[in-house]
This record gives structure tokens, C-alpha cells and sequence, in this order.
């Protein structure tokens, strides 16, 4: 009696709980321990029964491999283009893809450039037999190529100007521009901004000359005057001006050496050459 | 200071008057000149192989000096002396020998006569000259030279001191010898036109600059040791530049610039150009010290500027709206410059103050007038002209700027440029195409003793200097 007011003392301070069920609680796990202290006195349990025992598989029938899908995509390209195969297989222990691409695993994908429509097939083999599926890869042939451009290569920037550009020709004497100078150097302008505008590193020398009746030096001065009349006409015309320089050769390099109208014509006149 | 100038231009001008009073033409009529016998001269030993170009040198140098009269050697007499003893007065009439009157009198009518022989004496040649007013009355009034002359004994040696008496004897009559001289031009036998020299007969032709490019325009400073020239610099890395698979490939060349180099190094010597599409080259004025110029440094048309020798210093002499070029110095007052000036239309001749005041038309305003040169008097200009001839068809001029008279020198014989004034100043080197290039010649100022200088490649644009190279 002593041990349970004892332990029904101790019970007080048990911060868990409410104090009357825990009381409860350690008065019948008490009378427990009393019976069991007394069950040394009861039969022993029958031993328990042996497993049930597993039901024994039939030795398994290996099932056939079965090639789930296998497609390509796209189903049709262009010579060179590449193609994807995939594909997915249950069952198989030896999988291969012909035309050269060897082993595969059950499920994967690769590409494909076949040169011309080609059949790919899929061959799973397994302890249960074996499976194969084909696809088709179309290759549409290739279109003619486009007919070579009408133009002759591309003209550097200095062939061009050499090619096309117009000489204006002056009067004697004279560093106007004329009627027909004027016409030279309107078709010059357009062709400058088309050059300047394809080569932005481009520049012109505007270059004066004259025949070979004046004396040197006013023939010097002269072409200065004639290079400069035509290229201030290019500028008016939106020729950018920084592109443009000027030298006068006078009469040192004429084009024509006759003593004739015709020749002393021909070196009278502005000519664009390729600059720096 | 505007004032100053003004009136020492008037008082060099007066001079100028009275001076063209005196010498209406630097032309030697032929009546007023002296007349001089030169016989050839005879060598002994070595010597004698080279007595050929002695006598030719001799000969021509006097003849070509425009000063002389040359007696014609088929009129003098039979015997030659060969040193002043050879003269034996005569004796009552009685002839003794050679006698000065056997050349002052018919038919050889000379005034002077230049003899002596020459010698090896010491492995050199020597050259005993003398030269005797034939018509003093003996042989000691009559000498005016009496000289020994050593030379190399070679080719070279015999010209050399064949020159030297030549020079001597010109020096009696007044004239400048033009030994020595050197004529600068422009030759393109190289393939590129570069500036030559060469000797005032054409000998030791030169090549003095090697741009590979255009080289033009030379001018020779009065001391004779600088030269200006204009050239169109060959840019860099442009040798390959814009090749071009149709058109001829050409280097790319600069605007023309000015260059001077120094003719005593042949180095050049700075020159800041102006920024500008051309700057060319004119004329040093007398004090060597400073240039004249004609460039488009004002955006323009080319005007005529002043500049120092290193290009500083730029006075812009003209203000129009025409082409200036071409400015020469008056090269004795340095105050008056001619030049040639579009204004009036065709090029002509102006002249105006180094100040840019006081400008006149000094040709007409026929043709093209263009070329000014000054003659060392500062009185005369030769220059060329297409008066008279088609465009282009010039001829040799010489003008009295006081007077304006001109005397035309060529006459339609090809297309004459560029003439330039001996020292001697009656001496002209031009250009002057007569075949199927233009070659250089010299002439008399009255436009006889006409020599052809050059026959390689195309020459052009003569000045002759003093300089001795």
C-alpha cells in the first residue's frame, strides 16, 4: 500500500497530463505488472504457424520484344537536311538501326542526312524473339539552282569609276562647265553616290587638264580651275565633298598627243580617277 | 611706309629711263663690233693631239659670246706669229716680216688679234696667250693680254684653258663671259621629267632630281645657290594602290608643291607649302632671301604671293578673279615684277609693284603673251608670244618695258617658250619644238647664232644661272 501512495505521490508534481487520468493510468499499468508477474505459471504459446508458403512461379515464359514506336521527323528533307529517329522497345536485349547506324539502346534518337530517300528499319531481338519496324525517309530532290546573275563579277570601286564615269570637256581657255559638261558630271554624281554609298572608305580625284597650246604654268592654274568647277558641280548635285579632292595636271598628262581640234578636245577636260 | 616705297620705285624707275636712253637694246648691232682675228694656235709634243678641240673651244667661245666680230680665216695672212718677238717693225717701207698691219689692214681688216702657242712643260699643257689691238703702232702698246694659262694635259685640260683666255679676252670687250654658267631644265629622258643641268654649251649634262614623279618649273636664286622648283609628290603606298584590272595603273600623285634644295649639297631644305590645290614655284627675288610664288592657298583662282625661303611670311601681292601666274622680279630694283594675268581674257603681260600697286598691260592684247624673263639689266623682258600665229604657235620676244617696243627673235621656226637671260645678258636659252619634241637652244639676243643644247627625250623650261657646278 505504501508503494502505491508512494507512487500516487509522486504523481503530483508529473507535469503531463491531467493529474487524475495519469493516476489512472499508473494504477492499471501497476496491476499489470502484478499479473504478469504471476502469468509464469501459464502454458506456453503454440508456436506460430510457418509462413504461407509464395506460390511458385512457373518457370517464365520470356516475353517477345515489341518495338513500341520509331518514327523520323521530319518524314521528309532536303538533300544535306537531317532527319531524327526515335524510337522506344520493351523486351529486346540486341537493338540495331541498319544503313550505318549500328546498336542502339531501347529508347533513344539520331539524326540522319541520307543523300537520297532511304528506309531505315528497327530490329529488336530479345530472348522472346525479335521485332522490326521501317520507316521511310524521303529526300525531295533539289530545286535547280537560280540562273547566274546577269552581271559579270563584282567591279571594285575603281573599275567602276574608271568604266563609268564621264569626262566633261571645256572650251579653250575657258573653265566653265558647258551644256554637254553638265550632262557628264549629272551622271557622274549619281554614279559617285552609288560607289561612295557601297564603299564608305572610297574617294575621287577630280582631276583638271588642257591641251598643250597654253604656257605651263597658266595651264596649271587653268586645270586647277577646270578641276575645280567640275567638282563644285558634282557637289551641288549631293556629292559629298569630303570625298572629293582635286589636282590640276596642266598640260603634263594629256591623253591625246595629235596637233589636231579633235586631240586638243580630248585634253581639255575634268576626269575622275580613284583616290587614296 | 606705302609712300616710301612709292618713291624709291620712282627714282629706280628714272634710273631705269635713263639707263634704256643710253642702251636702247641689250641686241649688238653687227657694224659696232670689234672684229678679231683668232688663227689657230700650234701645240709642240703631246700637246699637238689636243690642239683640235683647243682652237674649236677658243674659237667658239669668242664667236658665240655675240660680242665679236670673227674674221673670216680664209682672209687672213699666210704667216702667223706665235709670240710678240715674231713682229719685225718695218724699215723704210721695207717689209722686216710680220708686221700688226699684215691684220689691220686689207684683207683681213682686223681690230684684235688673239695668238700664241702652246707646250707641255711639266707634264701640263701650257698656253702662252696674248691679244693685240692690231692697229697701235708696235707690238708694246698694242698688247692687252700677255698671259700663261696651265691646264690638265688631256682633252679636258686643252677646253679648260681655252675657255680661261676666251673668258679673258671677252672681259676686254665688257662682256660676261658665260664659262662657267650652268643652265638648269627640265628633261623627261629618265622617263619622268626631273630637273637636268648642264654647261651653257650643252657639255656635263645632269640629272639633278629624282622624284619620279612631274618636276617642273626650276628657278635659280641670284647667288646662285639655291634652286625652287614644283613637283607633284608621289604619295605613299600608292605605287599599288587602285589597281585596276581595265584601266592604265598610274601612281597616285600629290597637288604640286614647292621644293627647294640647295645647290651646294643638292639636299633639301625646308619649305612649309600652303594648304592649298596647287602651289607652284616662281622666281627667287634679288636678295635670294625670298620667293614669288603663284598658288590657290586663297581658295581660288591662282593669285601671286610673297613668301621667306622656308614658305613663312605669305603676302598675297594680287586680288582678282583671274589667273595670276608666272611672277618674275625685276631683278636690279626687286621693286617691279612682271607677270602674266588672265584678266583681260587671253594670258598677257603686266607688270606691277612688289606691293601689288601700279599694274599695266605691257603687251598689247594680241594672242597669248606669256614666259616673262628679265634680262639682268632690268630693262628688257624676253617672253613668248603667239601674236602674229595660231593658238600655241609662240614666238621669242624682247621688249623694252620703258618703251614697250619689241623685237620679235624666232618667226614661226616650231613653238618657242621659255626664254632665259644669260648672265651676259645678251645671251637667251629657250625651248623650242622644231621636230617631234622640244629641245633647247641658245641664241644671240638678236636672234642669231642659233645652237641646239639637248637632243634626249623632250626638254623644256630653261633658266640660266651664274652658278658654277
Amino acid at each position: 500500500m505504501s508503494d502505491s501512495s508512494r507512487l500516487h505521490a509522486s504523481l503530483q508534481p508529473s507535469p503531463a497530463g491531467h493529474p487524475l487520468r495519469a493516476g489512472m493510468l499508473l494504477l492499471l499499468s501497476a496491476l499489470v505488472l502484478f499479473a504478469v508477474g504471476c502469468a509464469k505459471k501459464v502454458p506456453p504459446p503454440p508456436p506460430p504457424p510457418p509462413p504461407a508458403a509464395t506460390p511458385i512461379a512457373p518457370p517464365p515464359q520470356a516475353a517477345a520484344p515489341v518495338i513500341n514506336s520509331f518514327t523520323a521527323e521530319p518524314s521528309t528533307v532536303a538533300a544535306g537536311q537531317s532527319s531524327t529517329l526515335r524510337w522506344s522497345i520493351t523486351g529486346a536485349t540486341d537493338m540495331s538501326i541498319d544503313r550505318g547506324v549500328g546498336a542502339v539502346q531501347s529508347n533513344g534518337m539520331r539524326q540522319v542526312f541520307p543523300r537520297a530517300s532511304t528506309s531505315y528499319t528497327l530490329t529488336a531481338r530479345g530472348p522472346g524473339g525479335m521485332d522490326s519496324r521501317s520507316i521511310t525517309v524521303e529526300v525531295a530532290s533539289a530545286p535547280p539552282p537560280p540562273p547566274p546573275p546577269p552581271s559579270t563579277p563584282r567591279l571594285s570601286s575603281a573599275d567602276l569609276l574608271q568604266q563609268q564615269a564621264q569626262d566633261s570637256f571645256f572650251d579653250l581657255d575657258m573653265s566653265e562647265i558647258r551644256a554637254d559638261g553638265r550632262d557628264a558630271l549629272t551622271h557622274d554624281a549619281a554614279l559617285l553616290k552609288q560607289i561612295f554609298q557601297q564603299d564608305a572608305n572610297f574617294s575621287v580625284v577630280v582631276e583638271g587638264h588642257c591641251d598643250e597650246r597654253g604656257s605651263a604654268e597658266y595651264n596649271l592654274a587653268l586645270g586647277d580651275r577646270r578641276a575645280t568647277a567640275a567638282k563644285d558641280f558634282l557637289v551641288q548635285l549631293g556629292v559629298p565633298a569630303d570625298r572629293l579632292k582635286t589636282i590640276s595636271y596642266g598640260k603634263e598628262r594629256p591623253q591625246c598627243t595629235e596637233a589636231t581640234e579633235d586631240c586638243w578636245q580630248k585634253n581639255r577636260r575634268a576626269h575622275l580617277s580613284p583616290g587614296q | 611706309m606705302k609712300r616710301t616705297i612709292l618713291l624709291i620705285s620712282i627714282a629706280l624707275g628714272s634710273g631705269a629711263l635713263a639707263g634704256a636712253q643710253q642702251i636702247s637694246a641689250p641686241v649688238v648691232k653687227n657694224g659696232e663690233k670689234p672684229s678679231i682675228a683668232v688663227p689657230d694656235f700650234r701645240g709642240s709634243g703631246d700637246v699637238q693631239n689636243f690642239m683640235g678641240v683647243f682652237n674649236t673651244t677658243l674659237f667658239n667661245d669668242l664667236s658665240g659670246s655675240g660680242q665679236l666680230k670673227m674674221i673670216a680665216k680664209t682672209l687672213y695672212p699666210v704667216q702667223v706669229p706665235q709670240q710678240p718677238s715674231d713682229f719685225h717693225p718695218p724699215v723704210n717701207g721695207q717689209s722686216q716680216g710680220l708686221w700688226l698691219a699684215d691684220w689691220s689692214g686689207p684683207p683681213a681688216n682686223a681690230n684684235y688679234l688673239a695668238f700664241g702657242y702652246t707646250a707641255v712643260q711639266n707634264n701640263q699643257i701650257v698656253l702662252y696667250g696674248w691679244l693685240f689691238d692690231v692697229r697701235q703702232a708696235n707690238p708694246g702698246s698694242a698688247q692687252l693680254i700677255g698671259k700663261v694659262y696651265l691646264g690638265s694635259l688631256d682633252e679636258a685640260g686643252a677646253r679648260k684653258v681655252a675657255q680661261q683666255f676666251a673668258a679673258d679676252i671677252l672681259k676686254q670687250f665688257g662682256a660676261t663671259s658665260l664659262i662657267g654658267t650652268r643652265i638648269y631644265f627640265v628633261s623627261d629622258r629618265s622617263g619622268k621629267k626631273e630637273i637636268w643641268s648642264m654647261n651653257y654649251d650643252g657639255s656635263d649634262q645632269k640629272q639633278f632630281t629624282n622624284y619620279r614623279s612631274i618636276t617642273t618649273f626650276p628657278s635659280i636664286s641670284p647667288d646662285g645657290t639655291k634652286i625652287a622648283f614644283t613637283t607633284y609628290p608621289v604619295l605613299p603606298s600608292s605605287r599599288n594602290a587602285n589597281a585596276s584590272q581595265f584601266g592604265k595603273q598610274t601612281e597616285n600623285l600629290g597637288q604640286p608643291q614647292i621644293y627647294v634644295h640647295s645647290l651646294e649639297t643638292g639636299r633639301k631644305l625646308v619649305y612649309y607649302n600652303q594648304q592649298a590645290s596647287m602651289n607652284a614655284a616662281s622666281d627667287f627675288l634679288p636678295d635670294s632671301r625670298h620667293l614669288l610664288i603663284f598658288s590657290t592657298a586663297n581658295g581660288g583662282f591662282s593669285q601671286i604671293y610673297e613668301t621667306d625661303l622656308d614658305g613663312a611670311d605669305l603676302h598675297r601681292i594680287t586680288h582678282t578673279g583671274s589667273l595670276e601666274v608666272e611672277p618674275k622680279a625685276n631683278p636690279r630694283t626687286g621693286m617691279d615684277v612682271a607677270f602674266v594675268s588672265g584678266r583681260g581674257g587671253t594670258p598677257q603681260i603686266y607688270r606691277m609693284n612688289i606691293d601689288g600697286t601700279d599694274v599695266s598691260r605691257l603687251t598689247t592684247g594680241e594672242g597669248d603673251a606669256v614666259n616673262p624673263a628679265w634680262n639682268p639689266d632690268g630693262q628688257h623682258i624676253a617672253f613668248a608670244w603667239t601674236r602674229g600665229f595660231e593658238p600655241g604657235n609662240f614666238n621669242i620676244f624682247v621688249m623694252d618695258v620703258a618703251s614697250r617696243d619689241v623685237v620679235q627673235l624666232t618667226h614661226g621656226a616650231g613653238r618657242n617658250e621659255n626664254p632665259s637671260w644669260a648672265p651676259d645678258g645678251v645671251h637667251l636659252v629657250f625651248s623650242s619644238k622644231r621636230g617631234r619634241t622640244n629641245q633647247i637652244y641658245t641664241m644671240l639676243a638678236d636672234g642669231t647664232g642659233l645652237q641646239q643644247l639637248t637632243t634626249q627625250g623632250t626638254n623644256e623650261k630653261p633658266v640660266w644661272s651664274k652658278a658654277t657646278q
